[in-house]
């Protein structure tokens, strides 16, 4: 992990199929080929040794964040990226997500959840390095891969549950699901099922803490909005769309892809006419960084800029995360397509595993106190399970509520009343 | 998208038989705004503006409108005898929207304009013409052309506190948005377990127009309507599309507000007081006995037209302008087929899954025992509008169709 932070992971090749590298330190590990004849999946990607990665000039703020990180390595600086407490807040951060997932799967299993669950494993640094530096007022979107970003933006692990479990305490009154965790309270904006569809909402929210500071003259608000989502949503109109708003009216929002190289059974290659997604910000006129996404510190470095950016009003930023799920698609993928090196390689690399020997071998924690750490996440799920389970279930008379903010949207009914008045409807047995 | 809109000048006042572009309210027969007892033997003129305060009222038609029958009140029924002694102002029926979405733009600081050409532009058909230079360039929108984006944005914006007005430059433009319309506005709130609420209005000019092509002539309330969560709304006079775009405006739902290329260059005198049209309520048109005629939108007029011709003929057609497209107002509906026995649906939408067909459900569901004889349904026929101006004669329901159904029901 010391190693970590050199320039040439900010250029490093962000896809290890097909290709070694001499620039990166587990070089050693070589990749069998996809049996595809595919063009796509079978292409090299050549990065010369010189390689950073593209730039336009309007990137200058990412270079410096490499040349910081250069500084803090070559003078090799007792000055660490994190204090004791922020490394533990991490630690917490990432254990919880992960332990959270597992449980998940678990209960999956054991019949207390149903549908489309999709889990997060292997992803947390990303959603911990870039959710942990938000304020409580800024807003977070995602996918259908929303559990851990709902936890790190501090819905408790309790109103996940029980969302996941259908039960009317959870954060949408089980009306949700697992692909659509809402919190008003954290700004969570969802929560979505189809791919891409959340990046034109967090765009809206950027939009209102533009106008708020600019029509509404709230001079001091500078509430950022992260926009979470893969590579498969990359070649998705939507994405394109809101790349260019947003940069066009300098809108307050990072657009943070999880790469993890592979949608459903789709691979980023074979889908992907240009694989690397972080050029395609300096087309519409932002930064794009690529990071590795399997190392918290470096994504907590990369975000802090980015973030940075947004909240000085400097617009937005395109950040890859070079990432991996270690489970399928969703519980119900079998996950036969996927090079068995190729999850090797990346489970080597897990963040929680990485993040930990950080924090020893820079005496910032003790086995002890993380081992405390990983005990107490272990009973805040344990705990979010057994409040699951107790919960009651929606009442038939949660049926009709929240179709409509006003109900008065249900329309008049034959005797003249609005149907909303009708008691049968709040018992749920009207037919509207 | 379209290349090249002309604004005003391309949406013509459908009214074929008029030898203007604009008319004044004549003398009335009734106003629209609340449903009237019956009125016998009446001599009147069917008129294209069912309008509203009008100093030319016959003696018969002024008393009539004294008389509030009305089981559910609202603001804009509640004061005729006052609105009677303003002269009100008149304007063009895109005026009047502009006239509402300004004046709400006023009122609330939160409510913004997203859309293509909204803006510095002044919107295609200017309805949003002189409000970029007054509240700016951020409060009034210029978009590039990403309806799913931008109405997606429109979403996050009102999910976070703003209170959009998202413009379709023209409604078949928003098929692209469907994805957010449906999956978004409409269930948002609902999937979130109530805890953001979508404030938004998605408005723009839809319907069969002059000429104007396949694509240009779509009518999408007809795909919208099953969308849970989201409102539905038609606009037909300057009146009500004031009235309309008010209450979108001012309510917490998400609202679809359709407007009808053809109807922006009507003229009517409007009140100079604050008022609202209440969202879910149908308007009486013109009373009746012998037949029910619903409608909305453009195809108002073709009736209205049509009764002319049947009341020189001895009928006595109730025409209603259902205004509310989803929900349907099935009380002002209901009352008036157990009135009369006899429906007939006049609607722009395709045969096939439009309007008229959900209409003629949740008629035949809530009233089959007052019906002494089968709905009709009159519709566009299931064809994609063709751009010869004979041929999409053909295809939208014509004023002498609209007679003979009625001879025919009333047999």
């Amino acid at each position: 992990m010391a190693s970590a932070f050199s320039a040439a992971k900010f250029s490093a090749q962000p896809f290890p199929l097909n290709h070694t590298s001499t620039t990166s330190h587990d070089s050693s590990i070589v990749f069998a080929k996809p049996t595809s004849l595919f063009l796509g999946s079978t292409r090299k990607l050549r990065l010369t040794s010189s390689s950073k990665f593209n730039l336009s000039r309007r990137s200058g703020t990412v270079d410096a964040v490499s040349d910081v990180v250069k500084q803090k390595k070559s003078k090799s600086s007792p000055s660490l990226l994190i204090t004791k407490e922020e490394g533990l807040e991490l630690y917490e951060d990432l254990v919880l997500g992960r332990a959270f997932e597992d449980m998940c799967a678990q209960m999956y299993y054991r019949g207390k959840m149903f549908g489309f669950v999709h889990l997060y494993n292997g992803q947390e640094a990303v959603s911990t390095g870039f959710i942990k530096l938000l304020k409580q007022q800024d807003s977070v979107v995602s996918t259908y891969r929303d559990h851990v970003h709902a936890l790190s933006k501090g819905v408790p692990a309790r109103a996940v549950m029980s969302e996941l479990f259908g039960k009317t305490t959870g954060c949408c009154r089980g009306q949700g699901g697992s692909m659509h965790m809402f919190s008003r309270e954290h700004n969570v904006l969802g929560g979505f099922a189809f791919i891409g569809e959340g990046i034109p909402i967090a765009t809206g929210a950027a939009f209102t803490s533009k106008y708020k500071r600019e029509v509404l003259k709230e001079a001091d608000c500078d509430h950022v909005t992260l926009a979470f989502f893969g590579d498969g949503t990359c070649n998705n109109g939507q994405f394109f769309e809101c790349l260019n708003m947003a940069a066009l009216w300098k809108l307050p929002i990072v657009f943070v892809v999880e790469n993890n190289l592979w949608a459903i059974g789709m691979s980023h290659l074979r889908a992907t006419s240009d694989p690397q997604i972080y050029k395609k910000g300096p087309a519409f006129g932002m930064p794009g960084i690529h990071v590795d996404g399997m190392d918290v510190l470096k994504v907590r470095e990369v975000a802090k800029e980015a973030i940075g950016r947004a909240r000085r009003g400097e617009g937005p930023t395109l950040v890859e995360c070079e990432t991996y799920r270690f489970r399928g698609h969703s519980l119900a993928d079998p996950d036969e397509l996927r090079d068995p090196a190729e999850k090797a390689h990346y489970a080597a690399r897990d963040p929680i595993t990485a993040l930990k020997k950080y924090l020893i071998e820079n005496s910032l924690a003790s086995e002890a106190e993380l081992k405390t750490i990983e005990k107490k996440i272990d009973e805040v799920v344990e705990d979010a399970v057994e409040f699951a389970d107790e919960s009651p279930v929606p009442a038939r008379s949660q049926l009709l509520e929240n179709v409509f903010a006003d109900p008065k949207g249900f329309g008049i009914g034959p005797d003249g009343r609005y149907r909303c008045e009708d008691p049968k409807f709040t018992e749920g047995t009207a037919h509207v | 998208m379209a290349t090249g809109f002309h604004g005003v000048g391309a949406a013509v006042a459908a009214l074929s038989s008029s030898p203007s572009n604009s008319f004044d309210s004549k003398k009335l027969l009734c106003s629209p705004r609340r449903s009237f007892p019956v009125r016998k033997g009446a001599s009147f003129v069917a008129d294209r503006s069912d309008g509203s305060v009008n100093l030319d009222l016959n003696p018969k038609a002024r008393r009539a409108q004294q008389l509030i029958v009305n089981a559910v009140a609202n603001k804009a029924d509640s004061s005729p005898a006052s609105s009677s002694s303003k002269p009100g102002h008149e304007l063009l029926l895109f005026e009047a929207l502009r006239e509402g979405l300004e004046e709400e733009m006023d009122r609330d600081p939160r409510v913004c304009v997203m859309g293509e050409d909204v803006g510095h532009y002044g919107g295609s058909y200017k309805v949003t013409r002189g409000l970029a230079e007054k509240f700016g360039d951020l409060r009034v929108l210029d978009t590039p052309i990403a309806e799913n984006s931008f109405t997606g944005m429109g979403i996050g914006a009102a999910m976070t506190g703003l209170r959009p007005v998202v413009e379709g430059m023209n409604m078949g433009f928003l098929l692209l948005a469907f994805n957010q319309i449906s999956n978004n506005c409409g269930m948002l709130h609902y999937t979130s377990g109530g805890q953001f609420t979508i404030p938004i209005v998605i408005r723009g000019p839809g319907g069969v127009g002059r000429q104007l092509g396949a694509e240009h002539s779509q009518r999408l309330e007809s795909y919208f309507q099953s969308i849970p969560g989201i409102q539905m709304v038609a606009c037909s006079t300057p009146y009500n599309a004031k009235g309309l775009m008010k209450a979108a405006i001012r309510s917490e739902n998400p609202v679809i507000l359709f407007e009808h290329v053809l109807l922006y260059n009507l003229k009517e005198r409007i009140p100079d007081e604050d008022y609202i049209c209440n969202l879910e309520e149908a308007e009486m048109v013109r009373p009746g006995e012998h037949v029910t005629i619903l409608t909305y939108s453009r195809m108002r007029y073709h009736v209205m037209q049509a009764a002319k011709t049947l009341v020189n003929k001895g009928y006595d057609p109730e025409v209603i302008d259902i205004r509310s497209l989803k929900p349907f107002d099935l009380h002002t509906i209901g009352n008036s087929v157990k009135k009369t026995h006899r429906v007939l649906i006049v609607e722009e939408c395709m045969r096939t899954g439009g309007i008229g067909a959900s209409l003629t459900a949740a008629i035949t569901e809530n009233f089959h025992d007052y019906l002494d004889t089968p709905i009709m349904c009159l519709s566009s026929q299931d064809v994609p509008t063709p751009y010869a101006g004979t041929l999409e004669e053909w295809t939208v329901v014509q004023p002498a169709q609209i007679v003979t159904a009625v001879e025919q029901l009333c047999k």
